[in-house]
């Protein structure tokens, strides 16, 4: 470190501190046997006086490290806010010693001594991060010119941004495109309406921010946010010179399943069994198919979930059929005033405001909607088709006579390689093994497996992972933008099915986290979650052994590797998890406030009694995303629990290091907990596999733990999330008692 | 500038998670940000929600992160208890006027919580819905945001009493404070004013106010809930005991001319997710869902999928006629068409359940009327006004971030043209 740390310590006496814990004692922790040269105790600490005189030394006496011995550091963070290259370090005197253990109390006042002296240690050995602003190139690529990818081109364009968008096809428009009208967006939402997407092309166009390749795929994309180099090839021709992008929205949209797939409805059978796609294109330019040609219509039937809600073809709803399925009820009303419209379905799935034009088509003459599904599709001999329908409302088996069907397939993304994964029978077991696959291998498979649209160069492989059917993962309730690529964001119907408008949220929403990116880039921080955080990974590569395990575990493949495996970092993919640091078995991985070194400090701070004194030692690493704060909910709720527990908060349990485990067993710790986030498909981990890594790497320990012949059991990993704080003190409680039975750890004192 | 008037580049009205995205997505793209709510913290609705559909993870993950974003970020500024009186625009600028109503406790609260202990005075627990009580002087949630506790005077003695005053060590209460009156002006203004549930009262054949046992959606999160009136085990509420049957009754007021003619889009799927609360406290309990349609739109048929594997929860299709108290138990009937057989039924249940829709906010805010359609939604992005949440559409938390997070978009549009 450049400049010798030098630390104040603050202790305050307020909120119970005082009468929980004796601060003169504590006091005495920091000033003599840390000897820290400033220590004061202060009764108010957040008051002004109380701050003034922490300003007030830091400039008199130079300190660099500022050790706030007081509430949880998720309070006052404005209030302890010092000069910027002032480390402040807050120790929890509040929430997880006072508010929670018993006052007074011997064991209570050394937890105290612990967590200031392991306080003191970080803050010794963390340094504070600086920015690395860094020059970007400020183009957002844009990867697709429907609906989603012309909306984000425009909006980000409007925004002051340089745009890139590449379409496959030779024009523009996307689905809209072939669409006659699209279902009502405005208020009172009763008619169809223009999808005005000619208006939109012309607008993207003639912007001048915005230049356009069509009959355009991307060959490769290398490089990292703020510097992506993109190969496009145009007319099937690859570009010598790559184009230069900072950002990236992919909104390549769906593809309609394959109704040949649905024989079983009759396509592919009966000439008259046509697609709702067809039928739109009908409508739109009179393009005639084999049931539309011309003839006259008396009826026509709709069956809805085509090919959708069905465990044997796509398990998921598209969103938009029922929707759509009315708007063309209204196409058939106008054409043919006199035709009888019949619409079988599932369930009638018009959410919000789509629902007054349901009600508004159920209105309509000889329009009739009923639930059931098909039994039976035949042919009665004079080119009409038969529907046997089963499970209609009222229970009665009915049989409809059409001259049309019109099936409403779904969507599936254009991500999606192969087929759909389902239960039903046409699945491919084979995809559901891969599913199953670790991580590492099924990185390295994916590079071959991708839907290679956006052919990224990188390490794990050509285009956004998936979660499932295809659809890009993210975390998608809270994060709907968290991808696992920095800098590359979904938006529209590649994402998720959904109708027009929410397209076009959604694609703003992608568009201002690519101009986001390009700001947080160009300035040398992380993007979410955590924004703004100015540390990087600095890897010591003269020791790397080329394991590979940082390139292959990192969860947004930030690191690359070259012929030997040795990584290749791209700092602004990296999302500053500290994975990498957790997984790299030669400890050469370091962010400047999170290192080896600085949680080692903490765990050696700990003063670990001797076995005579009959105090056992658990360390617990906690995420400080869910698992810590949740301490500070048991703090706040008054719950108490053992004092026997030594926290430390940790990025992420993806974070923590074997090495960590192995010191703390060797100071005498007695046993190791660890308490992350909830993994598998329904993660929680913001790091997407974080905590699922740190339970692979459990078999690392209990290897460990063999070696030195100590009961597995000594090291355990839990699950919680944020509103089980109450089953915290329970965890811990148990812990202790487990392995209080167990005896103390046999290295203890040597 | 004046001391009660600030300016930023952006102005978002509402703290719920719409309001939360716009802001911190804004500030992380470098802009300066005023974020006003009217409660005394903010998470708005969702802070009140036991779990998410369908993952089952608790808001409070996501709203940690959100708050520290928020909460670490110079670049925002939060008024809470803040109301939008006014909103003018003049060269390029909105101009709000905003009323800080009284906390009567300020920001030197250090939450120590020494004040609920003297306070004699009890009040109904608004954020439970009224199922329990706090003190006068409360804290709304352990885990809300700012962590400061509040007055409400409606149940104080005010210095009368006093007691609070002096128990403060950190002279955090000020029983005498009187609102106060800023104004914010920014280069573009977010609505994210979100909804309110539908007022039960109105569906007087449902039984809501009526019987105990009736009770709202948004009551059984805060029922369901680690931090709620019962710490999250769900009670009958009349006798406080265990549960052997319970009802949902989807759609009510919603699709529904006389109430709300619109689909409130996110009651099937919160429905499915409570029938889970329920499957998971109680193994054997019978659970009747009545419905119209099952609306699970896109991934989420998934979750629908997974309920349906209950076999001892019966789906009934048709509208529920109504609930009534049955003469020879303490149980409830529902009285409901079953649309598939054409029968009409009556389910025999210890609970029901209302699946009541949302209500958008907006038609009272102080903007032209002309931007809110007669069903109180907000047209979005037209002439400067940028919307986003609930308050242009009913739609569910991931619809709500991605509108969220687009509306900044949209307010850099407007800043950067001006």
């Amino acid at each position: 470190m450049a400049v010798e740390t030098k630390v104040g310590v603050y202790l305050c006496s307020g909120c119970d501190i005082g009468e929980t814990v004796n601060i003169e004692d504590l006091g005495k922790v920091a000033s003599e046997e840390c000897k820290v040269p400033v220590c004061k105790n202060n009764s108010w600490l957040c008051s002004d006086t109380g701050v003034e005189e922490i300003k007030n030394d830091i400039k008199n006496e130079n300190l660099n490290r500022i050790v706030i011995g007081a509430c949880s550091h998720r309070f006052l963070a404005d209030v302890f806010k010092f000069d910027p290259n002032v480390l402040v370090e807050r120790v929890n005197l509040r929430e997880d010693v006072a508010w929670s253990h018993k006052p007074n109390d011997e064991d209570t006042q050394m937890l105290a001594s612990d967590y200031l002296r392991m306080g003191i240690a970080k803050a010794r050995n963390s340094d504070i991060p600086k920015p690395q602003p860094v020059d970007i190139n400020e183009t957002i690529l844009v990867v697709g010119g429907g609906v989603a990818g012309l909306t984000s081109a425009l909006a980000a364009a409007k925004a002051g941004n340089p745009i890139v968008l590449t379409e496959k096809e030779n024009q523009l428009g996307g689905w809209l495109g072939r669409f006659h009208k699209v279902t009502p967006s405005t208020t009172p939402f009763k008619e169809p309406e223009d999808s005005k997407i000619e208006e939109l092309i012309s607008e993207v166009e003639s912007n001048k921010n915005i230049k356009v390749y069509k009959s355009c795929l991307i060959e490769k994309i290398s490089g990292a946010p703020g510097d992506f180099k993109v190969t496009l090839k145009i007319n099937g021709e690859v570009q010598p010179d790559p184009i230069k992008v900072g950002s990236i929205v992919q909104a390549t949209g769906w593809k309609e399943y394959d109704p040949n797939n649905l024989s079983e409805l009759g396509y592919g059978k009966f000439d008259n069994v046509i697609t709702g796609i067809q039928l739109e294109e009908f409508f739109k330019n009179g393009k005639p198919n084999s049931a539309m040609n011309g003839k006259p219509l008396e009826s026509i039937t709709f069956i809805q979930c085509a090919g959708s809600r069905d465990e044997k073809h796509l398990p998921y709803c598209s969103s938009i059929c029922c929707s759509v399925s009315l708007k063309q009820a209204l196409y058939v009303r106008e054409k043919y005033p006199d035709a009888l419209v019949y619409i079988i379905y599932k369930d009638i799935r018009t959410p919000a405001q789509h629902e007054l034009f349901y009600k508004r088509v159920q209105e309509e003459q000889n329009i009739f909607l009923t639930k059931g599904e098909v039994n039976n599709i035949s042919d009665d001999g004079t080119g009409k088709i038969i529907l046997d329908v089963d499970d209609t409302l009222l229970g009665e088996k009915i049989q409809l006579k059409s001259d049309v069907v019109v099936l409403a397939t779904g969507m599936v993304p254009t991500t999606l390689v192969g087929k759909v994964e389902t239960d039903g029978e046409s699945s491919e077991p084979a995809a559901k093994e891969k599913a199953k696959l670790d991580d590492g291998k099924k990185a390295a498979e994916s590079a071959e497996v991708g839907a290679k649209i956006l052919n990224l160069t990188y390490r794990q492989g050509t285009d956004l992972p998936t979660l499932m059917y295809g659809f890009p993962d993210s975390h998608y309730i809270c994060f709907p933008y968290e991808t696992r690529r920095t800098g590359i964001y979904a938006a529209g119907c590649v994402r998720s099915p959904m109708d027009i408008s929410t397209s076009k949220n959604d694609a703003y929403g992608a568009a201002l986290k690519a101009v986001q990116l390009l700001y947080a880039t160009k300035n040398g921080v992380a993007v979410h979650p955590r924004a703004r955080d100015a540390s990087a990974i600095d890897i010591f590569l003269q020791r790397c052994t080329q394991c590979k395990r940082c390139t292959e575990e990192c969860p947004f493949g930030a690191l690359d590797e070259d012929d030997k495996g040795t990584p290749l970092p791209n700092p602004t993919r990296c999302r500053r998890c500290g994975i990498c640091l957790g997984a790299c078995p030669e400890r050469i991985i370091t962010f400047k406030d999170y290192s080896i070194q600085t949680i080692s400090s903490m765990i050696k701070a700990v003063e670990v009694p001797d076995e005579f004194e009959e105090k056992p030692r658990i360390l617990a690493f906690m995420c400080e995303n869910d698992a810590y704060p949740s301490l500070d909910l048991v703090g706040r709720y008054r719950m108490q629990y053992n004092p026997s527990v030594r926290v430390i908060p940790v990025r992420c349990l993806g974070a923590v290091n074997v090495v960590w485990i192995a010191d703390a067993l060797s100071r005498g710790f007695d046993g190791i907990i660890m308490i992350g986030c909830k993994h598998g498909d329904d993660y929680q981990c913001h790091y997407i596999k974080g905590s699922e890594l740190a339970e692979k790497r459990m078999e690392n320990v209990q290897e460990k733990l063999k070696q030195l012949v100590l009961e597995p059991e000594r090291v355990q990993i839990h699950t919680l999330s944020l509103d089980e704080y109450a089953k915290l003190p329970g965890i811990f409680n148990d812990f202790v008692e487990e392995i209080t039975e167990m005896g103390y750890n046999p290295y203890k004192g040597m | 500038m004046t001391e009660n008037s600030i300016s930023s580049d952006l102005l978002v009205v509402g703290g719920g998670i719409a309001g939360i995205t716009a802001a911190v997505e804004a500030a992380e793209t470098g802009l300066t940000v005023t974020l006003v709510e009217k409660n005394p913290y903010i998470g708005g609705k969702v802070a009140q929600f036991n779990q998410y559909f369908p993952k089952l993870c608790p808001p409070s993950c996501g709203l940690e992160i959100n708050i520290r974003r928020l909460r670490t970020n110079p670049s925002v500024k939060l008024f809470t208890l803040a109301e939008v009186t006014k909103v003018e625009k003049a060269a390029g600028k909105h101009k709000a006027d905003v009323r800080l109503n009284a906390r009567y406790v300020n920001d030197l609260c250090t939450s120590c919580g020494d004040c609920v202990k003297v306070c004699p005075e009890e009040r109904a627990n608004a954020f439970n819905y009224g199922m329990d009580k706090t003190k006068a002087i409360y804290i709304p949630d352990e885990n809300s945001y700012p962590p400061k506790y509040v007055i409400d005077m409606g149940s104080c003695n005010g210095t009368s009493c006093n007691k609070c005053v002096e128990v403060c060590k950190y002279k955090a209460i000020d029983l005498n404070e009187k609102e106060k009156y800023i104004t914010i002006e920014a280069g573009a203004v977010i609505w994210a004013t979100g909804w309110e549930p539908y007022d039960a009262n109105k569906l007087d054949i449902l039984g809501f106010g009526e019987f105990p046992d009736v009770l709202t959606n948004v009551m059984m999160e805060r029922l369901a809930a680690p931090n709620g009136p019962s710490k999250g085990e769900i009670l009958r509420p009349s006798t406080k005991e265990k549960i052997n049957s319970v009802a949902f009754v989807q759609c009510a007021g919603s699709r529904d001319e006389d109430h709300l003619e619109y689909c409130s889009s996110i009651c099937c799927l919160a429905s499915l997710k409570q029938a889970k609360y329920i499957r998971e406290q109680y193994p054997e309990a019978e659970i009747h869902f009545h419905y119209i349609d099952i609306r699970s739109n896109g991934l989420l048929e998934e979750f629908y999928n997974s309920v349906k594997e209950d076999e001892k929860l019966h789906f009934h299709r048709g509208k529920v006629a109504k609930v009534i108290k049955d003469k020879s138990s303490d149980k409830l009937i529902i009285e409901a068409e079953d649309s598939l057989t054409g029968n009409l039924m009556q389910n025999k249940v210890e609970m029901v359940v209302l699946a009541t829709g949302m209500e958008s906010t907006a038609k009272n805010l102080p903007i032209d009327k002309s931007f809110v359609d007669k069903n109180g939604f907000l047209n979005s992005h037209d002439n400067g006004i940028i919307a986003c949440g609930v308050s242009t559409k009913p739609k569910e938390v991931a619809s709500v971030v991605q509108e969220a997070t687009g509306s900044v978009l949209k307010a850099i549009q407007t800043i950067r043209g001006n």
